[in-house]
């Protein structure tokens, strides 16, 4: 109907030398051609696939890209993010863009940090039969087996510890025999460590304090209301806390800190 | 891929001076920071200043106004959708609160008006967490270190970043409610890195006077998202999310307010109407417009859509001439084009270096500033490093990072960068990086006050889709400020609009139709433009050649 796309840019075939070499790759089992530097995400739009499902930021931490893929002499299966693997010749991909899990509802403040919260939330957790299928399918390389087996023995700071740079992608999830919700009990962990277990931040509460006690009204009235030409002096002769002071360094001029 | 040979050639050079700036960096000397008026000079080789870039308006609230003619294109594009077709009779869904966009802002907006007892529907293009707000990674600005640091340093420093154009009412707003923002996540469970005694660390950003940024590893936004996104979870009868469903139009009501949204869902390919007490407006930046050909940092949906849709509405703009490039996204590998390298590393005393291995900028200059520097020395003073592709940078000097703290430092402050460029065969703990500019945030937006309300009652803006509160140039950390602080007041907002202000009305997109005629009339060549863009067009173009029987509207099939 004459609807033209906006100026279409940076497609990834225009950026792309016809000279470079090409590799095949099998995707859901069909052969394409792409150049081989394509990372499996660019490769898939290569292809000609429109992306919908399977792509969100584009930069390894938004867990919607997962990927399976096999080589044709080889049994394993093995798992990628699509926008951070480069294709390989014969691979066999499948994107995995969305799997159900069983989530929780709570309410963190009311849990104990402990392993029969966990528990209680995800008694599937139980189930797990340690066969180590979840580690070796994340794409973060997290040690999830471990990170389970930390919470089943209520070691809720390990866990989240261990957990922390999972994307939630679902990888493991999608695998597990004993299906455990893995990300899931992730992020439980987590919250509960950095709620009830890590010790609170005083500072925080403190400036709190002070923005209710209305204890910075009149600075801040004074900047509002001054001209351009003394805010700009004011600004280029601030104080600036060295690179390299350390955490209590404090400044010489202190009019405008409120240490209670 | 590992650098090449001539590139390791070239890190040879930067080893070189490496000791002696080493030195330098521990006695306290740094390369001279500019005043306000070699700041100044330099910004004429920003991408902002390039005449030819931008061009004006020609339709709607702000006709006149000169802004970047990727965004210009949208604004001069008729509706995705022909309005009659749609039936605002049949509603599909019915809420007290829609929120548009499941990022940052979006999923705080939620938490907040559930938390007063209104029923939230969520609707969003990707799935709920897919958003800028899960890429950053630097951190959170707030004044919480009370014997250094208060309000009012973070209002001057967030003044001077933007040139001292912002909306001062949306400035004190922001830092104000920036402790509170930081108590909240912090009850919530975020695991935000912290001393033994529990005090939050926190680091220098571009244009900071104190050390204000609290991070949570190097994936901060990831942390605030993923730990939000749960919280929203825990509510599944009062907060419903519909996925992959871009609002691609508003709808008013007789009455002149919001009304709801029209919604398109990408799997069925149907149109969706959704009627709501209050709307609130949180679709995140623009990045994938990819504006004067610059690689981006954004995440796939990142189209300005609901600039689009809000404009037709009659929301003003404000500071859309302004668009940040943020200074280090790699160039180097390929495959990693235009990933964010965070600032931290500049902040953790990586120096910034030509091909000379020179410093030829200080290192945390405010963004715009430090960006325009690199454009100089690679563009016009011919100092930049060649890439295999074609294309320039400089380099980022990592390595430093161990050598002036201890070993490991980079491994521990930076573990997803190191994976990263391990993945690709470099060790950014021997090696230094290369970047270059990144189109990475959009300044401006759509004109709120400081409840986020808009000239449209009932429709509620916040985050990085409003304009005002960086004037014409955002400091690091806050903008995930700024997505919490106006979030959550945008929620609250709303949800006392529902309750208390909503008067029911007739839904029309008579709107829709008043803008589609005014850019007819105006003569300007529409050549079958449509918009909001939804997606990017990534596809391959040969294949598009031969898909005889496919109609495309705008990007989408
Ligand atoms: C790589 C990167 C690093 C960053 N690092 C930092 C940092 O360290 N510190 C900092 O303060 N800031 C940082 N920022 C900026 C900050 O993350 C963003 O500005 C902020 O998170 C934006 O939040 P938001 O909620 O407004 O938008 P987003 O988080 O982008 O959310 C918008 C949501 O709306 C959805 N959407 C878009 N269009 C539509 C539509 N038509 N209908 C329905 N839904 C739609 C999107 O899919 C998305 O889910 C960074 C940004 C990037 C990209
Ligand atoms: S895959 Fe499932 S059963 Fe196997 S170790 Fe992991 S959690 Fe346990
Ligand atoms: S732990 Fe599971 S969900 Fe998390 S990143 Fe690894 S595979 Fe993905
Ligand atoms: S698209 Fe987000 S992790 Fe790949």
């Amino acid at each position: 109907m004459g609807n033209r796309a906006v100026k279409p840019k940076k497609t990834v075939s225009k950026s792309k030398d016809s000279s470079e070499k090409r590799v095949p790759i099998f995707i859901m089992g069909k052969k394409y051609e792409v150049p081989e530097s394509l990372t499996i995400q660019k490769a898939l739009e290569y292809a000609g696939f429109q992306l919908i499902r399977g792509c969100g930021c584009r930069g390894g931490i938004c867990g919607a890209c997962g990927t399976v893929y096999r080589f044709p002499d080889s049994y394993r299966i093995e798992v990628g993010l699509a926008c951070q693997t480069v294709v390989e010749p014969n691979m066999y991909i499948t994107q995995i863009p969305f799997f159900p899990a069983n989530k929780a509802t709570y309410d963190l403040e009311k849990l104990e940090p402990t392993g029969s919260t966990v528990m209680a939330l995800y008694p599937e957790i139980f189930k797990c039969v340690g066969c180590g299928t979840c580690t070796r399918s994340c794409p973060m390389d997290i040690d999830v087996m471990e990170y389970i087996s930390l919470a089943i023995r209520g070691d809720i700071a390990g866990a989240a510890e261990l957990s922390f740079d999972c994307v939630m992608c679902g990888l493991c999830t999608a695998r597990c025999p004993a299906e455990e919700a893995q990300y899931n009990v992730g992020i439980l962990t987590r919250r509960l460590y950095g709620r009830h277990i890590a010790p609170r931040a005083k500072h925080v509460a403190e400036s709190v304090e002070n923005i209710q006690k209305k204890r910075f009204d009149k600075g801040l009235k004074t900047l509002k209301s001054m001209n351009l030409e003394s805010l700009k002096r004011l600004y280029n002769d601030r104080e600036i806390e060295p690179d390299m002071a350390d955490e209590f360094w404090e400044p010489e001029d202190k009019k405008y800190i409120i240490v209670q | 891929m590992p650098y090449t040979s001539e590139l390791k050639k070239l890190i040879k050079i930067v080893e070189k001076t490496r000791p002696e700036r080493v030195e330098r960096k521990k006695r306290g000397e740094e390369f001279p920071a500019m005043s306000l008026s070699e700041r100044e000079k330099i910004l004429k080789y920003h991408p902002d200043f390039k005449e030819e870039g931008r061009s004006e308006i020609k339709v709607g609230p702000n006709k006149g106004y000169r802004i970047a003619n990727e965004m210009v294109e949208l604004l001069h594009a008729k509706s995705r959708v022909n309005p009659d077709l749609i039936h605002l009779s049949r509603i599909d869904y019915e809420t007290d609160v829609l929120v548009i966009g499941g990022g940052g802002a979006g999923t705080a907006a939620a938490l907040m008006a559930q938390k007063t007892g209104v029923k939230v529907l969520i609707a969003t293009k990707l799935r709920h967490g897919d958003a800028n707000t899960m890429m950053a990674e630097g951190g959170i600005q707030a004044a919480t270190k009370n014997q250094k640091d208060s309000i009012y340093y973070h209002y001057l420093d967030a003044l001077g970043g933007g040139h001292f154009r912002n909306d001062p009412d949306l400035v004190e707003t922001l830092v104000t409610e920036a402790p509170k923002v930081m108590a909240w996540l912090e009850n919530l469970g975020a695991m935000f890195t912290k001393f033994e005694d529990g005090r939050m660390k926190s680091l220098h950003g571009g244009g900071t006077s104190r050390k204000r940024m609290h991070y949570a590893g190097d994936i901060t936004g990831a942390e605030i998202m993923r730990t939000i996104r749960d919280e929203a979870r825990n509510y599944p009868n009062d907060i419903k999310v519909l996925e992959f469903s871009p609002a691609v139009e508003l709808i008013l009501n007789d009455q002149g307010a919001c009304g709801g949204a029209v919604l398109y869902n990408l799997e069925t390919e149907e149109y969706i109407v959704v009627k709501a007490k209050a709307t609130v407006l949180a679709t995140g930046g623009s990045g994938r417009l990819h504006i004067q050909e610059f690689m981006t940092t954004n995440h796939y949906g990142a189209t300005g859509d609901g600039l689009i849709i809000a404009y037709r509405a009659g929301v003003p703009i404000k500071f859309l001439h302004t668009v940040q490039y943020h200074p280090t996204g790699a160039v180097f590998p390929e495959q990693a084009e235009g990933l964010l390298i965070t600032e931290k590393f500049r902040g953790a005393g990586a120096n910034v270096l030509n091909i000379d291995g020179e410093q030829f900028v200080y290192e945390r200059e405010p963004r715009d500033v430090e960006a325009a520097a690199f454009i100089r020395e690679c563009t016009v003073r011919g100092k930049g490093v060649p890439t295999p592709t074609g294309k320039f940078g400089v380099w980022l000097d990592s390595p430093m990072i161990d050598i002036l703290n201890e070993k490991g430092t980079v491994r521990r402050e930076f573990p997803g960068k190191w994976i990263l460029f391990h993945r690709y065969g470099i060790d950014i703990t021997q090696e230094p990086m290369l970047v270059y500019p990144t189109l990475h945030y959009q300044n401006g937006g759509l004109e709120i006050n400081r409840k986020g309300e808009t000239v449209v009652p009932g429709l509620i803006v916040g985050g990085e889709v409003s304009g005002g509160v960086h004037g014409e140039n955002r400091l690091m950390g806050n903008s995930l400020l700024d997505v919490m602080v106006y979030g959550r007041i945008a929620g609250e907002t709303a949800a006392a609009y529902a309750r208390k202000q909503f008067k029911d009305g007739k839904l029309t997109l008579n709107h829709v139709k008043r803008y589609n005629k005014a850019l007819q009339d105006s003569g300007i060549d529409l050549d079958g433009r449509v918009a909001p863009m939804i997606l990017p067009d990534y596809s391959n173009p040969d294949v598009r050649k031969k898909q005889l029987t496919t109609d495309y509207t705008g990007t989408l099939r």
